[in-house]
């Protein structure tokens, strides 16, 4: 396999980790202030992703940084193209980061609701604009014959993207609540549940019409590929047996549903984008590709052998740390971190 | 103003924002670990106490270090895109390695630390906070290996029209990182020093917790004498290197506006901008040589002759960077050096003779003392980055043509405005906290504050 394609794949599989992991406790961090009525409740939901977030959330840097590494073109046009987005995902990012360190750190209420708001609206924030993001590349933007993005803050607010936001963001906060669903007890427990069982369906709908709105946007049923069929017909079928395990009762089994629901929602975006890493609306020459936007043979070479010794001793420790934490939380105050 | 200068100025107020918290981390992860090794060996637990309290100041400052690494990240491609698509494919691959070698590591393990007090065994939750420790600084070493690059470029060759990689060892081992990587990781030591010596006065000064707090500040100074003198011994040596890759450097750094052989040290230099004679021009002959090669003689060029050759070399242009800003970070930084090690001196002397009732204005003045290091590490990074001026990647990409295109002003702007009132929001906050906790003082014996206290999960019978 050429070393570009390997490439857009790790590239692909990064963001689909980060979007799995770090969507549920986007999820969570949106749901918060609705799920939980007191303090101790709010505690025990931010406690449930206490130990992780950080951890998810280093699957973005590490996707920002392999781009920037396999792909620099496509790193330096899409963050400079997308500059204010970009500046207001990095917003939220910092406020929710340390939102969970400071939250705990002082009793007064105005404190914790300053944090809390900052958790809030820093899970929010990029939950709505990543998608938004990855929307434009799959439909296109003014870039010129130079790789660079001509358009404005304006372009990118286009009715597919916050359509994509939309799906998104209500898959993300099913994600979170199927995830609630399995870390809490009690009323936590049971309104995650009721959450979970609302959600569905309108999840479903939003991103079927999300998927057909994409084929036709992209026109891609002239190029078509085996993957640009398999990744969203596995992600329907995801979504139904959640459907399914949710009437059941097992949520369990529907926390893994969301999980390969949201996996392959981000893969078909991949799938829909390739062998384009950015599409060009001005002229389909200058689409930015896995060619004319990667780095040298030399370097791929050299960071695919880093890549495929270090991604699985990662991928170890995560999961190590996901078997540590697996309990579900009471909301015994004593026994709170955050 | 134009992009170039607001894209530089962003840059540089969230990367010294960002390099007020690293410092700490590297330097506390080291002590926390180490604290918390001893408690497990020995189980004493004076020293779980230490882990515990200086733990929970070490979480405060490395949430802000962290969200603040994103924002550097992400800069180089927002603010800096034509710069990245000329060295990406040498300044990635550092960059990528350090957030999936070093960045999941310290991530992931600290998360577990927090919250895995009681579901590890204490060995294992000790070498937990060893990985975070690591994690730090293997990451601290990948970012300066990508910044070494940018002070002197190796290891590649131009290919149509961009810098592509050709020898990734000389990259890894290009020369600045043998100086740079030490000269942090010391300065990284020296901050700790101030900052336990001096939330450890405080308590010492009010008789308060004395036998944590003497623990702790014999510990500290005994870091500060050993970090504050390898500081100075890796900054001689680096100044004998920047004399060979960026003489520009080192000529702005002493202001030596003609060359000399040999060369003499300014003590005191002041030029009026305006005329631009010297009012005042105090040297010592011939100890700039000697500085610079261990012997009373031996040629140092000088900023006119540097700007005479470097025209020749890359055209026309400015190359001389502010000698103000050098001169004076510089002189703030080595006077500041030199009084740490002074006070890292006098108290380990203090400790080990038990000379705190004499000298109590010592204990007074150590708190202030933590501004110290601050200052010495921000104006240490304002000369090795201001002096590469007016190179990004020093002599290949000038900063005009490494700023992204499609960024306006405005946004710049905007991003800027909104980077500073954040990052004011998060200062205060931090500083409110590290005051709040460092002034409390440890958690009573046997007795675990709600908010870091260890477990947070119990089983239950659902599912």
């Amino acid at each position: 396999m050429a070393l570009n394609t390997l490439w857009f794949i790790f590239i692909a599989i990064l963001y689909s980790g980060f979007f799995v992991l770090e969507g549920f406790d986007f999820g969570v961090g949106i749901l918060m202030p609705f799920l939980g009525k007191n303090d101790v409740q709010r505690r025990t939901i931010i406690n449930t992703i206490g130990p992780h977030w950080d951890g998810n959330e280093v699957w973005l840097i590490t996707a920002g940084g392999a781009t920037f590494a396999a792909f620099p073109n496509w790193y330096a046009t899409l963050f400079s193209g997308f500059y204010l987005p970009l500046f207001i995902v990095l917003v939220g990012l910092i406020i929710r980061g340390v939102a969970f360190e400071f939250r705990g750190k002082d009793d007064n209420p105005r404190w914790r609701s300053l944090w809390d708001w900052c958790l809030f609206a820093g899970s929010l924030i990029p939950t709505i604009l990543l998608p938004v993001a990855f929307a434009n590349l799959v439909r296109g933007i003014p870039i010129d014959a130079n790789m660079e993005y001509v358009g404005g803050f304006f372009n990118l607010l286009n009715p597919y993207a916050l359509l994509a936001a939309l799906a998104l963001t209500l898959l993300v906060l099913l994600h979170g609540a199927s995830f609630l669903s399995n870390k809490t007890t009690g009323e936590i427990e049971q309104k995650s549940r009721e959450l979970v069982r609302w959600l569905w369906l309108l999840v479903a709908l939003m991103l079927v019409i999300f998927l057909v709105t994409s084929f036709i946007i992209t026109g891609v049923s002239s190029r078509l590929t085996v993957w640009v069929i398999l990744f969203p017909v596995l992600g329907v079928i995801a979504m139904l047996a959640a459907g399914y395990l949710v009437r059941k009762g097992r949520f369990g089994y529907v926390f893994l549903t969301t999980c390969l629901t949201v996996a392959f929602f981000v893969l078909t975006i991949f799938s829909l984008l390739y062998p384009n890493v950015i599409v060009s609306s001005l002229n389909p020459a200058w689409n930015l590709t896995i060619q004319n936007a990667s780095s040298s043979a030399h370097t791929l070479r050299l960071m695919t052998i880093v890549t495929l010794i270090f991604l699985p001793i990662v991928l170890l420790y995560q999961i190590w740390s996901y078997w540590i934490f697996r309990k579900r939380l009471t909301g015994d105050v004593d026994k709170l971190t955050y | 103003m134009d992009a170039v200068l607001l894209a530089r100025l962003q840059f540089a107020i969230t990367i010294v924002y960002h390099f007020f918290f690293v410092p700490l981390t590297l330097g506390l992860s080291l002590v926390v670990a180490i604290l918390e090794t001893i408690y497990v060996f020995t189980g004493n637990e004076l020293y779980k106490r230490m882990t515990k309290f200086w733990g929970k100041l070490f979480l405060i400052n490395f949430a802000i270090g962290v969200v603040t690494g994103i924002v550097q990240e992400f800069q180089f491609g927002m603010s800096w895109s034509e710069y990245s698509r000329f060295v990406g494919d040498i300044f990635g691959a550092p960059l990528a390695i350090e957030a999936l070698v070093a960045f999941f590591l310290e991530s992931t393990f600290l998360g577990i630390w927090i919250f895995g007090w009681d579901k590890l065994s204490k060995g294992a939750h000790a070498t937990v906070m060893w990985m975070v420790a690591l994690g730090s600084n293997v990451s601290a070493i990948w970012i300066l290996i990508a910044n070494a690059f940018m002070q002197h470029p190796v290891g590649y060759t131009i290919t149509d029209g961009r810098a592509e990689l050709t020898n990734f060892s000389q990259v890894v081992f290009n020369l600045p990182i043998f100086s740079h990587y030490p000269h942090v990781f010391a300065a990284g030591l020296v901050t700790v020093a101030f900052f336990i010596m001096g939330i450890s006065a405080y308590h010492i000064f009010r008789q308060n917790e004395l036998n944590f707090f003497r623990v702790s500040f014999r510990m500290a100074a005994l870091i500060g004498v050993f970090g504050t003198i390898m500081v100075g011994v890796i900054g001689h040596s680096q100044g004998q290197e920047i004399n060979q890759i960026q003489p520009m450097k080192l000529a702005s750094i002493e202001a030596l506006f003609d060359t000399e052989n040999p060369a003499s040290l300014s003590i005191i230099t002041i030029k009026n901008p305006f005329t631009g004679k010297l009012v005042i021009d105090w040297r010592i002959p011939a100890a700039l040589s000697l500085m610079e090669y261990n012997k009373l003689s031996g040629e140092v060029i000088g900023i006119n002759q540097l700007q005479a050759q470097y025209v020749q070399q890359y055209g026309p242009g400015d190359y001389v960077p502010p000698p103000v800003v050098l001169y004076w970070s510089f002189r703030t930084m080595v006077g500041a050096g030199l009084l740490m090690i002074l006070i890292s001196v006098v108290a380990f002397i203090i400790e080990l003779r038990n000379f705190y009732g004499k000298y109590r204005w010592f204990l007074r003045l150590l708190p202030l003392a933590i501004s110290l290091p601050y200052i010495a590490n921000t104006t240490g990074w304002m000369v090795t980055e201001v002096g590469r001026y007016p190179w990004v990647v020093y002599g290949l990409v000038k900063m005009e043509d490494g700023v992204s295109k499609a960024v306006t002003p405005g946004m710049f702007i905007t991003s800027l405005i909104g980077f500073i009132l954040v990052y004011g929001l998060l200062i205060s906050a931090t500083v409110y906290l590290m005051i709040k906790f460092g002034k409390a003082g440890p958690a009573k014996e046997q007795d675990d504050t709600p908010d870091f206290s260890p477990s947070l999960v119990t089983p239950s019978e659902s599912q």
